[in-house]
């Protein structure tokens, strides 16, 4: 029965649509103790009707609160959970039935948990890659090279994980999900907990690995700058929908976000006026003035350091929860998308 | 309740009907857990190897600590001179089917009793996403050879005793030791299968795991003479660990078995290793499938 279901999927995936969600939802059962004997069974929806499409070769950004229902739907498209409903497919291939067939065509890193074999030179690690996928050999070399280049793993190929730094270890375990020649990278907040330099390794490679490979990358983080500089393309998610979808640009429209400049002067002055940055903060000579993150800041730059005695600045970035709150919240103020206002975990007690 | 139950029945009847008519996929993939579980222990010895001292260690110290279960039986014959009816050569002969065929279970999947962890701290969906059998994964995760120290252990023993033994032997008797080592290792390993899938439940149940495997291992290593009745039927009819050593064993050296059972039982043992292999097969993949719609 399900055969030929198999074979339209594979059709459908020829036209554009990599990753195919259609009404996706996830439904855990959760037993809680509420007495001595009574358990109280309660059905906590992770995700809701969760429906996007992902084309080959796109980069996208699936971001969110935690608890939001990002990976659980990472582990839906990898095949680790069984939907509870709605439709599901990479690459044509429902994930959960044919979770194997599906593993040698995707790549996975999990940011906090190394595949990489602890005790052993890491070169060790890739040779099992390279027998339990069965890559060819010439394929294997030609990757192994590319990667080891790209990312900086020459000297460390003889040493055991167990030594590597943090940093090196995640260029190792991104190394070593792409061996097989995945069509498509799931990364689990792949720079989280790396220095500014590890972080701006990773990120050169992947953006080459898309642009030359054309590999489609979905990745979480916490990092907005992750997303600025990769993903043409954000998916917020929360309370296990979708909230927004589209250009990052858009994002900060949406929520009205804000960057910060930090303003150096030669002295203590009244607050700067210069529409439509407002000054948020004074502390002697050193003021804050926030203005719209959709904008430039050179204008403003340039009109300050024209009307004002300015010995220094600096420019800062929202961070995501920021922007993702704001964007929430202003969502759930306009009202006129009431359908995808957030509201509280549908959780509901069956017995 | 009633709920899953008709659910897990469902599953199982679609399992079988999957089996039935897939056949073919059955035996490739059984072959490709195969070659996962050999690149993987692979990978587990080589990491073992570059702590030499370490694992030399260990080995000596699971031979040792295992050969003190037949010190204690020693010990006990140096007060008396039968044990239920059985002399030294008799139980050493019992001692060392036992303890062998576990040690080979023990050492192919011995591991699994770890699943639980794995489960709980989330580590079990890095061996999802590898195109292998996951059951094979979990089977070969933290191999260690230093689990030969009991099987070397078990056969010495085994050895003695049939050296000792005065038995009329017959083709057919000689046979039935390797056939016994060999099917009381997969009725043991189906016991570590079915732990490791009552794991996916219920994660800190590998003490009540150890009690059947750990426990059932001593029990055998005893004449069953020596216990009561019903614990005989229990190991017997609901978890057939008789068919390990006992009731073959029984055969080879002209013992009647304290229950009242047909001789043909004695040669039972494949065909009931078979039936427990595909038992816990089958509990197995319930067990993944459950994990697999509700996640950790």
């Amino acid at each position: 029965m399900d055969r030929g279901v198999k074979g339209a999927g594979e059709g459908a995936a020829a036209d554009g649509a990599f990753i195919e969600l259609d009404g996706v939802e996830k439904v855990f059962d959760v037993l809680r103790r509420t007495g001595f004997l009574r358990r109280e069974r309660r059905q906590v929806r992770a995700v809701d009707s969760l429906s996007f499409t992902v084309a080959r070769g796109e980069m996208v950004g699936y971001i969110g609160p935690n608890g939001a229902g990002k990976s659980t739907t990472i582990k839906m498209l990898t095949g680790i959970l069984t939907p509870s409903g709605g439709r599901l497919r990479v690459a044509g291939i429902d994930p959960s039935r044919e979770r194997t067939r599906l593993a040698q065509r995707i790549g996975v890193v999990f940011g906090q948990r190394t595949t990489l074999w602890w005790d052993l030179p890491l070169i060790d690690s890739y040779r099992l890659m390279h027998r339990m996928y069965r890559i060819p050999d010439a394929r294997y070399r030609e990757n192994l090279d590319r990667c080891v280049e790209l990312l900086e793993l020459g000297a460390l190929l003889d040493v055991p994980v167990r030594q590597l730094s943090l940093g090196q270890r995640m260029r190792g375990d991104i190394a070593a999900a792409l061996l097989h020649d995945p069509e498509v990278l799931y990364l689990d907040e792949p720079t989280i907990g790396l220095d500014v330099v590890s972080k701006a390794k990773v990120r050169e490679f992947l953006r080459d690995l898309n642009a030359e490979r054309g590999t489609t990358v979905l990745l979480t983080t916490h990092d907005l700058q992750d997303i600025e500089q990769l993903c043409s393309r954000v998916m917020v998610i929360d309370h296990g929908r979708l909230m927004y979808d589209g250009a990052l640009a858009g994002l900060h429209e949406v929520g009205d976000s804000e960057r910060t400049l930090v303003v150096d002067l030669e002295r203590e002055l009244p607050p700067i006026e210069a529409p439509p940055a407002r000054v948020v903060r004074v502390e002697g000579p050193r003021q804050w003035l926030a203005f719209p993150a959709s904008g430039s800041a050179a204008p403003l730059v340039a009109r300050i350091a024209a009307e004002y005695p300015l010995v220094d600045l600096s420019v800062r970035e929202p961070d995501i929860e920021a922007v993702i709150a704001k964007m929430l919240r202003s969502l759930g103020d306009t009202g006129d998308r009431k359908d995808a206002a957030p509201r509280p975990p549908s959780e509901r007690a069956v017995s | 309740m009633a709920e899953t139950a008709e659910a897990v029945e469902a599953a199982e009847v679609a399992e079988v009907a999957d089996t039935a008519y897939g056949g073919a996929r059955t035996y490739g993939r059984t072959r490709e857990g195969l070659r996962a579980y050999r690149l993987i222990t692979a990978m587990w010895i080589r990491s073992a190897v570059a702590y030499r001292a370490s694992f030399v260690m260990t080995t000596l110290g699971n031979f040792t600590a295992t050969a003190l279960d037949f010190v204690a039986i020693l010990l006990m014959f140096s007060q008396v001179d039968t044990l239920g009816g059985y002399r030294l050569p008799e139980v050493a002969f019992l001692y060392g089917l036992s303890s062998s065929a576990f040690g080979l279970a023990d050492l192919a999947l011995g591991s699994m009793q770890r699943l639980g962890r794995r489960v709980r701290d989330g580590t079990l969906d890095t061996l999802l996403v590898r195109p292998a059998p996951v059951l094979a994964q979990v089977a070969a995760d933290r191999f260690a050879l230093r689990r030969l120290g009991r099987i070397s252990q078990g056969l010495g023993v085994l050895g003695y005793a049939i050296a000792a033994l005065d038995i009329d032997w017959t083709p057919l008797k000689v046979a039935m030791v390797p056939l016994m080592l060999l099917s009381g290792g997969a009725i043991f390993g189906s016991v570590f299968v079915a732990g490791a899938a009552f794991q996916f439940a219920a994660q800190d149940a590998s003490e009540v795991q150890n009690s059947f495997t750990f426990g059932g291992q001593t029990l055998l290593q005893y004449p069953p003479s020596i216990f009561a009745k019903e614990l005989v039927r229990g190991v017997t009819f609901v978890l057939p660990l008789a068919f390990v050593n006992w009731l073959p064993a029984l055969y080879v050296l002209g013992r009647p078995y304290p229950l009242d059972l047909p001789v043909w039982v004695a040669f039972a043992p494949p065909l009931v290793a078979v039936g427990c292999c595909a038992l816990s097969g089958l509990a197995w993949r319930v067990g993944l499938r459950s994990y697999r719609s509700t996640g950790s």
